[in-house]
């Protein structure tokens, strides 16, 4: 008798052994067939954000366009949104960015090549492993810092030598976002000569090139789309960046060459209105997306042209 | 005649090496800009600054006078929003990169989403504002709420954590994955239990690193509006907060030199908060590098 009482819940412990295993192998399935579906929604997450962008921008851009002609705002000269008169042409706007980045590239993609060059063909081990970390830094450095470094050393050095400049003066900004940029253009040309083959520099030492001749003569025409795509990046990054012009570039749209004077960029103005606390469905709200909207088709545009020459221009070896 | 050609040659081969010797130093010198920058940068946010970094900047709330006015709530209000969007954007960001290293099929819909990813990561920060705008703050009625910015800031931030998420995947090796398999594990047990295990390291380096980019982002936030002007802590997640960089922005819009004193000194404790958050990601990154 206890031995068949033995038998029954041994018997009864196999079951449930075989049921919970059972219940295991179900969860092991479902989880298997469920989690692809879960993970790849949060993969859609990042084309609904484009999607969202796009959709926002071009909703309200539209509402804004119902009032005023889109004529008048490409190619008006006169950017007045709070003070009436009221006009809203975007080219001074326009004009003050492309000012910006102007000048930012010329400071960022002379220092950010050369440096480039020193990296890849003549610096040493050791003074890489203490350069590269530095820069990273650099490119690390929130904008908001750079706006203070911008407004605390640079604008009164610029003062100093130019009597004329004010307190905001397009000069100091675009100085800043170059500095803040030498890092991109710095890491991305680096990263295209070190992708060129020894074997390339090899020969050309063989034939009794210079170091200098190797790297001008040879690197940079091979890693020369790479080269050319990080500039493209280095100036649509220019034309997004927005703390520093907030700061050091003044809030005055004016159509200008002189580097001197204040100036306001697509960015900074979208910052001021926002700060503002404007009502929704004036517009002023809607310039702001109207402004976004120009602001994100010329840096997409850039972008596409970065992968394309990146992509197209490339010496397979 | 003979000696006359090797005179030129040689005259030739000097001018070469001096070209070389002399755009060295160039490039030396264009290295160094960078380097220069950076310390100038620093020691002239020390100068202005360290006066000011006293107990009063993390007791106290903002006010009207310099003397005794802080940054408590941008302070708190930067961890608030860092607690709510590292789980958010760890989750979102590091399924993404599973899916598209180890479910995704090659096709052309992976590929859009690979190249919608490298696109939206040059996106200028401002635009992502402008999105927060319309939809967190207007379409779902979050007003200028913690959870609004947070979201925001999980969006731009996204793109960078999968990117980091997708290189480490990729660096786990096949083996690993097969001999899961040979164990008779099914894909999830594998990549779960095999795969990121070993992945984890790097994935968390990525996500402090786009942490760190986060914590210093200004310009979408004011798109959202964070106040500038906070004297009290956000209790719930849909009450209205402000964030170091903004405190310091309307520090730095005051005309007063004692403001940009104390502009100056919330620059060093962002500094500060950014080299904790990459000084524990390179400790993470060289302590698990060897084990994969």
């Amino acid at each position: 008798m206890p031995r068949q009482e033995a038998l029954t819940v041994r018997q009864s412990q196999t079951e449930s052994k075989q049921e919970l295993y059972n219940f295991k192998n179900k969860r092991v399935s479902v989880m298997n067939k469920l989690m692809p579906v879960l993970l790849f929604l949060c993969a859609s997450v990042s084309v609904l954000t484009t999607i969202g962008i796009v959709i926002t921008l071009i909703t309200e851009t539209y509402q804004f366009f119902q009032k005023i002609p889109i004529f008048d705002f490409l190619f008006g000269t006169k950017w007045s949104p709070l003070i009436p008169p009221k006009s809203f042409g975007v080219l001074p706007l326009l004009s003050g960015t492309l000012m910006i980045t102007f000048i930012a590239c010329l400071v960022a993609i002379p220092i950010g090549l050369a440096s480039a060059i020193y990296l890849s063909e003549y610096a040493p081990k050791k003074v890489r492993k203490v350069i590269k970390p530095i820069l990273e830094v650099l490119a690390g450095v929130p904008t908001i810092v750079y706006g203070y470094f911008a407004l605390s050393l640079i604008t009164p050095l610029i003062q100093k030598v130019f009597d004329s400049a004010g307190v905001f003066n397009a000069l100091s900004a675009g100085i800043v976002v170059g500095i803040m940029i030498i890092p991109m253009v710095c890491s991305l040309s680096e990263d295209a000569m070190s992708a060129v083959p020894r074997s390339l520099r090899d020969g050309a030492y063989a034939l009794g090139a210079t170091r200098l001749e190797v790297a001008l003569r040879i690197v940079v025409p091979a890693a020369f789309s790479g080269i050319v795509a990080s500039a493209v990046l280095a100036f649509s990054r220019a034309i997004g960046e927005t703390m520093i012009v907030t700061v050091a570039a003044g809030s005055t749209p004016n159509m200008t060459v002189n580097p001197l004077d204040s100036i306001q960029t697509m960015t900074a103005y979208i910052v001021q209105v926002s700060l503002g606390d404007t009502p929704h469905g004036t517009v002023e709200y809607g310039s702001i997306f109207a402004v976004g909207m120009t602001l994100f088709v010329i840096t997409f545009l850039l972008n596409i042209l970065a992968q394309f020459i990146a992509r197209k221009f490339r010496e397979e070896y | 005649m003979n000696n006359i050609f090797q005179d030129a040659n040689r005259q030739q081969i000097a001018g070469r090496r001096r070209m070389d010797w002399v755009l060295h130093i160039l490039f030396v010198v264009a290295t160094s800009i960078g380097v220069v920058a950076l310390c100038a940068l620093i020691i002239d946010i020390l100068v202005d600054g360290l006066a000011r970094l006293q107990p009063d900047l993390f007791t106290n709330f903002p006010s009207r006078k310099a003397d005794g006015s802080g940054m408590k709530s941008a302070l708190i209000g930067t961890i608030y929003m860092l607690l709510i969007m590292a789980p958010i954007s760890f989750i979102f960001g590091v399924g993404a990169a599973i899916y598209l290293e180890e479910y995704a099929k090659k096709g052309r819909l992976t590929r859009l989403i690979q190249l919608n990813i490298s696109t939206l990561a040059g996106v200028p920060s401002i635009v992502y504002g402008i999105l927060g705008l319309a939809l967190f703050v207007r379409l779902l009625a979050l007003d200028r709420s913690l959870i609004a910015g947070a979201l925001t800031m999980t969006l731009l931030v996204l793109p960078i954590i999968i990117v980091a998420a997708q290189e480490a995947i990729r660096a786990v090796p096949k083996s690993r994955r097969d001999a899961s398999f040979a164990l008779g594990a099914t894909k999830w047990q594998t990549v779960s239990r095999s795969v990121m295990p070993s992945a984890l390291p790097g994935v968390l380096t990525g996500v402090i690193l786009a942490m760190s980019r986060a914590i210093g982002e200004t310009a979408p936030l004011v798109m959202i509006g964070a106040l500038t002007y906070v004297a009290f802590l956000p209790k719930g997640i849909t009450d209205s907060f402000t964030v170091i960089p903004i405190q310091v922005y309307n520090w730095l819009s005051k005309p007063q030199l004692e403001f940009k004193e104390l502009a100056a000194s919330g620059i060093i404790v962002l500094l500060v908060l950014l080299l904790l958050m990459n000084f524990s990601a390179i400790l993470l990154r060289n302590k698990y590098q060897k084990n994969i």
